[in-house]
């Protein structure tokens, strides 16, 4: 099979079914070969994810972490992208301010979490806070970068045209910098996701995270650890497709090569 | 008031440090550190002996878990971008392991692996595989074909194609994304320690906290934490300044 | 045709000639890490309202430069530059500068270029001047399309019509056509004097094509390398639509090619 030929239409179907169904088979066997009662077979996960719909609190679950991802990254968003547009606009702010940020940067938001049960108890404000602390400087990052690497010439039409700067910021930095913003906020709600279900496995008592150490913890229902799991990948997922969503926006469009 | 640009970073920071050491003395319970408090517990761990010992058995468990990951996923992701079926099917799969918090692998890690070392460097494993994956994947794929048509034309079979063309073009991006990953792999083994050991970093701020409330030894973890993760960080970006490397990226 | 002295003010026949810009003793000099640049040494030069001025001289040397300074840009490291007698200090609505096509907002449809800086406007006189320019410009029925949908050539014109849209008294271009090909050149060199005809403004035009300023230009201002001086002024007194084959336009052609020391035979 020539590596470099053009894949047709029916392939792109045919492929990720095959892959998918061989991973299934190979899953399948190698519990039943492994005699393991433990680990869950597909079969078990699917009923797994049917009880837990079944019982009603799979909903419940999902709605509380989205709900905090939603806040967290809200906030970032809400302060970050102004922060972040700021530092990009007054370069010399960015160079006071960068050195802190690469320092923070690095602590993980699940080490802030002795911190954040002190401050917040234990309960949704503490996973708000480290969603918020995981999320918050991507955003100002990208938004930074974003105003940075609008082309001069753009800058310099808006003084050509007569703008006042609050003006260029709103009328031209802004636009020409979004792209560049939105792709920050999508790895950043990436991210959020990433650090709810963590959050929910040390902070608080209820989500898709919780699920997942509970299952555990009271009866070790792996199959629902791997339902739950298998959840946080799809909803982790329709949330990066709704984000790229607005990438094909035509005002933001241009933006962005045409990729997958 | 002109101070030199060079301090004006540090002045920044001292004064943050202030606000931190105002906040903390005006309140009567004095149950977080001041950021002097946070020196002296850095010096505290160090006399004795669990500043070295922690900082090494979290670098050990990142550098065993990341090169884990690095070794398979690198080649396995170069063949997946270069043979575009392979990229096609395995793609919906890699879709919904990659929102996966690794965290959430926690229960399947102890019931392989048990409570110890080998949980928390799979768990640095599965977090690095993916993106290591992802990127070379990338990589591959953002070879412009003109590269790989002159590589042709000039007669080079599949393997000289491989090495004198395809592997000099994706090692710039390869570099960037793996610096990214070795900073998440930080991120994740500070996680993992919390739950699933009982050394390193993360475990010292979880058992700094519920052996005696010692706030003060739980900022200085912290404070260790960002400063290593900013040298792996840095350490990684020199790399990226070796010259012969250079042209892969455009001015950062 | 003699050779002309470095400054001389011309007269066309067509209008009376009042000054619009007026260069005088313009000199740039440019330092970086240490070491400096004279770019333009110099330059002294009129130019009269409503007349068409090319700037012809080879790549990098300094006619962008020069135009970036008369567009007030950047600031001349001696002498000045006045517009209708008025130091030019800074960019003004009242002269534009026109890019090759990116410098049209890729976020803004047609229409909101075109109605980028007419911000002072009321809606319905807004909505009727972007009208009058989309079509000045041929670009009706792209009013709600995006410049990534448009070809160069029509980017191009688009941001003509954007600058055109708020009335500029001058217009400066940087060699504008550069990016296109050379059939759509030809095209849009049409178009551009068919607008200038219409909306008679003051046009200086900046390029490294010896045919398109001799094709465009009431006057060619010929430039050394760098530091750029004023080598020659020559007059094109051709009337429009100029005939490429005629033997007037060869002769002021050849002139030219003859002046940048260039032979006639590839």
């Amino acid at each position: 099979m020539n590596a470099l030929a053009q894949p047709r239409k029916w392939e792109k179907v045919f492929w990720p079914v095959l892959a998918s169904l061989v991973f299934l088979v190979i899953w399948h066997y190698a519990v039943r070969w492994t005699a393991s009662n433990i680990f869950p077979s597909p079969l078990d996960v699917e009923k797994g994810v049917g009880e837990l719909l079944g019982k009603g609190v799979l909903w419940g679950y999902i709605g509380d972490s989205l709900r905090r991802v939603a806040t967290g990254f809200g906030i970032s968003l809400i302060l970050g992208v102004p922060i972040g547009l700021i530092l990009g606009w007054y370069p010399a702010a960015a160079k006071v301010v960068n050195p802190t940020i690469q320092m923070v940067r690095p602590i993980s938001p699940i080490a802030w979490i002795p911190l954040s049960i002190l401050w917040f108890g234990v309960g949704d404000n503490a996973a708000t806070f480290l969603i918020f602390m995981g999320s918050f400087f991507p955003i100002v990052v990208a938004s930074m970068n974003g105003v940075r690497n609008v082309p001069s010439m753009f800058r310099r039409a808006g003084r050509n045209f007569g703008l006042k700067p609050a003006q260029q910021l709103a009328r031209i930095v802004f636009p020409a910098a979004l792209p560049q913003i939105l792709v920050g906020l999508r790895i950043s709600l990436g991210i959020a996701w990433l650090v709810v279900v963590a959050a929910e496995m040390t902070a608080v008592n209820s989500g898709l995270g919780y699920l997942v150490l509970d299952s555990r913890n009271s009866g070790k229902r792996y199959d629902l650890v791997v339902a739950a799991m298998l959840m946080i990948g799809v909803i982790g997922l329709i949330l990066d497709f709704g984000i790229r969503r607005l990438e094909t926006i035509k005002s933001v469009r241009w933006g962005f090569r045409s990729e997958g | 008031m002109n101070i030199p640009v060079r301090l004006r970073p540090v002045l920044f920071m001292a004064v943050l440090l202030l606000l931190w050491h105002v906040a903390i003395t005006r309140q009567s319970a004095h149950l977080l550190p001041t950021p002097w408090a946070v020196v002296l517990g850095i010096v505290e761990l160090a006399r004795r002996g669990l500043l070295l010992k922690y900082v090494v058995a979290s670098l050990f468990r990142v550098t065993w878990g990341f090169l884990l990951a690095a070794v398979i996923a690198i080649p396995a992701g170069l063949a997946i971008g270069w043979y575009r079926r392979t990229e096609m099917a395995l793609n919906p799969l890699i879709q919904i392991l990659r929102p996966i918090s690794p965290l959430a692998w926690i229960p399947i890690s102890i019931l392989w692996f048990g409570v110890g070392d080998v949980a928390a460097i799979f768990l640095i494993f599965l977090a690095s595989l993916l993106p290591l994956l992802l990127t070379s994947i990338n990589a591959v794929e953002s070879i412009p074909s003109v590269y790989v048509n002159a590589g042709r034309n000039f007669g080079l079979k599949s393997v000289r194609l491989v090495s004198n063309v395809l592997y000099p073009a994706v090692i710039p991006q390869l570099i960037i994304g793996m610096r990214i990953t070795l900073g998440v792999s930080w991120l994740v083994v500070v996680a993992a320690e919390m739950i699933a050991v009982n050394s390193g970093l993360g475990f010292l701020i979880v058992d700094a906290r519920n052996a005696g409330n010692r706030y003060d030894l739980v900022v200085a973890g912290m404070v260790m934490i960002g400063l290593i993760g900013l040298a792996l960080d840095t350490g990684m970006r020199s790399l990226e300044g070796i010259r012969s490397l250079r042209w892969g990226y455009s001015e950062d | 045709m003699s050779q002309a002295a470095t400054a001389t003010i011309a007269h066309t026949s067509r209008r009376a000639f009042q000054t619009k810009l007026r260069a005088e003793s313009i000199s740039m000099t440019f330092s970086r890490d240490g070491k400096s640049t004279d770019v333009l040494e110099n330059i002294s030069l009129e130019v009269g309202d409503g007349e068409f001025v090319c700037l012809l001289g080879p790549s990098g040397c300094g006619k962008s430069t020069l135009l970036n300074t008369m567009a007030g840009f950047l600031s001349p490291t001696k002498g000045e530059v006045r517009i209708d007698d008025e130091v030019v200090t800074g960019p003004d609505p009242r002269r534009i500068f026109v890019f090759q096509e990116r410098g049209v907002f890729p976020w803004l449809t047609v229409e909101g270029n075109i109605g980028f800086g007419l911000f002072k406007l009321s809606a319905e006189e807004k909505r009727r001047r972007i009208a009058h320019y989309v079509k000045l410009v041929g670009l009706q029925g792209f009013e709600k399309a995006y410049p990534q949908e448009l070809s160069g050539g029509m980017k191009q014109r688009l941001e003509v019509a954007r600058a055109l849209a708020v009335n500029p008294d001058m217009l400066f271009l940087d060699e504008p056509f550069g990016a296109l090909d050379s059939i759509t050149r030809l095209i849009m060199r049409r178009e551009l004097l068919r607008i200038w005809e219409a909306e008679k403004k003051t046009i200086i035009f900046v390029t490294h094509d010896i045919e398109e300023s001799v094709q465009l230009a009431d006057r060619v201002v010929v430039m050394s390398a760098r530091p750029a001086k004023i080598q020659r002024e020559v007059l094109i007194d051709i009337p429009h639509p100029r005939d490429i084959s005629s033997p007037r336009y060869l002769e002021l052609r050849d002139g030219i090619f003859e002046q940048i020391g260039l032979a006639h035979k590839v």
